[in-house]
């Protein structure tokens, strides 16, 4: 019985909901008494993979020589591992990669998968965890039928916890692979910072009028170091692009901080942010539903009160 | 080209969840069902497929009981050609994935289109799952597909951008907004309503394949205390509440 971490990395800098996973993976084998593994595949650098050790994680294998990674190759090499180390749980993070993988794998090892987990199981026998459902809107708590189970965890529900040890790297060499979805491209978003791993989203809506009148919004996130996101109008309208829109069908995400400017609070789009730690509304209307769902709310103009919000951080942070 | 486009009924997106019998069921009393959002962007995608491939045809696929026959009638109303129900009570993903692997290996198709997620239980495994249970690539989420003599060029959503890949068909691809825009959603007019009812829903029996999950009981997400104002001319105090109380910046 073993548990094993799958750690996903960007260009050999390892991601920090790959780090929730090891602290998730690290909690779970405690737990279930068991021992927890990562498994790192691809190019990345002992000293990078020598950080899983702030978390815990004492012992990752290491798999060389894949240039491009996608879940197909991912679920068909992690499947070879699981069934040498006879793991029992294999945990990936919340990324679109991780459920992917995760699914597969599910398949080749006959194992049960539940996505969207918030917390280490509340029962062991059967493994029993607390999963989002409903958009955010609500969460079940499901009893996991098999003894083999693949966990993905939902991104900032868990977080990472710092418990600095050893971590030894053992590397190791597989047979299989998958080949039948050819890699053409990638195609980055923009130098920012990735939208469902942020931890500080600035976000506005069809209250800013255009397109043209985002500059104080992105002035606001880079003086917090924060990703952007928008509402679903202005995504629609081409005001921003699609991929910053976030709700119950754009990217769900929970950071810590959410900073919802000129956007009133529809059910969708709450549906989509409602698990952020904490919420700041800023908006002229204070009817808007979004200060029900909100800690902080400041009424009033986002064109005035944004880039005075933007001077304050600033000095704030000196 | 034979398409099968999977649907998934869920509440519809301005429901209230509420929770019954201690928490134990989802209440559906006044609740709308409706096709999965994502489940509609790739619908359309297929009738978009079929119309410039002559001699294609799509069928729409659910796992469910009758009482979904609803959202089976409307994808018909918005022009498939037939429905095929797999008679039995969705459980889990796994068993979803069974399901419909189990009836494509005895009838297959050149292109297989679900959702990226269903909106209810929020898994994203049923795309992948089958895509290993039918050994064939699978890409989701997706939100560009062009298909050329048997090979697809298609966009996959990872985390942080976009990434183009090619595969032979058959293959499944997970839907999303931007697969095809909103605005190019159909909705049934009449004529479509009318040509639904007599065309061919057929209801198979399921394969019948073990649960891999129970769900015990539901919890509401915790109730937020009220929000706290600030003045539009003191921003000083919010940044100075975000450092010190909620200590998030
Ligand atoms: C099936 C379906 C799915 C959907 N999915 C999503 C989703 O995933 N995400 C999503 O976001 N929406 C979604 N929606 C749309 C949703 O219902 C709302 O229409 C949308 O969220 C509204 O966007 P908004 O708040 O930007 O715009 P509005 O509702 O137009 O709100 C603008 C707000 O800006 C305020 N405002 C105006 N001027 C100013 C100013 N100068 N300063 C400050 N505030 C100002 C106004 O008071 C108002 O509250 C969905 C809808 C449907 C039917
Ligand atoms: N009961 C079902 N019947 C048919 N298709 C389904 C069913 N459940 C899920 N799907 C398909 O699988 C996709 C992903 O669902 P899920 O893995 O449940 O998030 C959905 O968007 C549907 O296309």
């Amino acid at each position: 019985m073993s548990v094993l971490i799958y750690i996903e990395h960007t260009n050999g800098i390892i991601k920090k909901n790959a780090l929730e996973a090891a602290s998730f993976g690290i909690g779970f084998a405690e737990k279930t008494g068991s021992t927890a593994k990562g498994i790192i595949i691809g190019n990345i650098t002992d000293e990078e993979i020598k950080k899983l050790g702030s978390v815990g994680l004492n012992s990752v294998l290491k798999i060389e020589g894949y240039e491009y990674l996608n879940h197909q190759k991912v679920s068909a090499i992690v499947s070879e591992i699981a069934e040498n180390e006879n793991a029992s749980t294999v945990i990936f993070c919340g990324s679109s990669e991780g459920k992917a993988s995760g699914s597969r794998l599910a398949i080749k090892i006959n194992s049960g998968i539940i996505t969207e987990v918030v917390d280490l199981p509340s029962s062991t026998a059967p493994v029993t965890l607390k999963k989002k459902a409903f958009s955010g809107k609500g969460f079940a708590n499901v009893e996991l039928a098999r003894d083999k189970n693949i966990i993905v965890i939902s991104t900032n529900s868990f977080g990472v916890h710092l418990r600095q040890v050893d971590c030894s790297i053992e590397t190791i060499s597989t047979s299989k692979d998958d080949d039948s979805l050819n890699h053409k491209s990638f195609d980055r978003n923009t130098e920012g910072i990735s939208l469902p791993d942020a931890e500080l989203v600035v976000s506005a809506g069809r209250g800013l009028k255009g397109g043209e009148n985002w500059g104080i919004i992105e002035d606001l996130a880079n003086a917090l170091g924060a990703a952007t996101a928008c509402s679903k109008p202005v995504s629609d309208i081409g005001w921003r692009p699609h991929h910053e829109h976030v709700g119950q069908t754009g990217i769900a995400i929970s950071p810590n901080l959410y900073i919802a400017i000129g956007i009133s609070g529809a059910i969708q789009h709450l549906a989509g942010v409602s698990s952020s730690k904490t919420i700041v509304v800023i908006n002229t209307d204070s009817e808007a539903p979004f200060f029900k769902a909100a800690d902080y709310g400041i009424v009033g103009d986002a064109f005035e009160v944004v880039p005075k919000l933007t001077d304050a951080i600033k000095s704030a942070k000196g | 080209m034979k398409i099968l486009v999977c649907i998934s009924s869920v509440p519809d997106t301005t429901t209230k969840i509420n929770f019954t019998n201690n928490n134990t069921e989802f209440s559906t009393s006044g609740v709308q069902f409706i096709i999965n959002p994502n489940d509609e962007f790739g619908l359309t995608k297929a009738l978009q497929i079929k119309e410039s491939n002559a001699g294609s045809t799509v069928t729409v696929m659910h796992v469910g009981l009758s009482n979904n026959d609803p959202i089976i009638r409307k994808s018909l109303a918005i022009g498939a050609d037939d429905a095929v129900r797999i008679n039995t009570t969705a459980n889990d993903p796994i068993q979803v994935a069974n399901e419909i692997a189990h009836y494509i290996k005895e009838n297959p198709f050149d292109l297989i289109i679900t959702g990226k997620e269903s909106i209810d239980y929020n898994g994203a495994v049923v795309p992948h799952a089958l895509g290993e249970l039918l050994k064939i690539p699978s890409v989701s989420p997706c939100t560009g597909l062009e298909i050329n003599e048997g090979e697809a060029l298609i966009t996959g959503v990872v985390d942080g951008g976009k990434e183009e890949l090619s595969a032979k068909l058959p293959l499944i691809v997970g839907s999303q907004k931007g697969l095809v825009e909103e605005s190019e959603l159909r909705i049934p007019n009449m004529r479509g309503i009318m040509q639904a009812r007599s065309k061919p829903l057929n209801v198979v029996e399921a394969k019948k394949s073990d649960a891999t999950q129970k769900i015990i009981n539901y919890d509401k997400p915790p109730q937020k205390a009220a929000c706290k104002l600030i003045d539009a001319n003191n921003v000083e105090e919010l940044v100075s509440l975000l450092q010190n109380e909620a200590k998030v910046i």
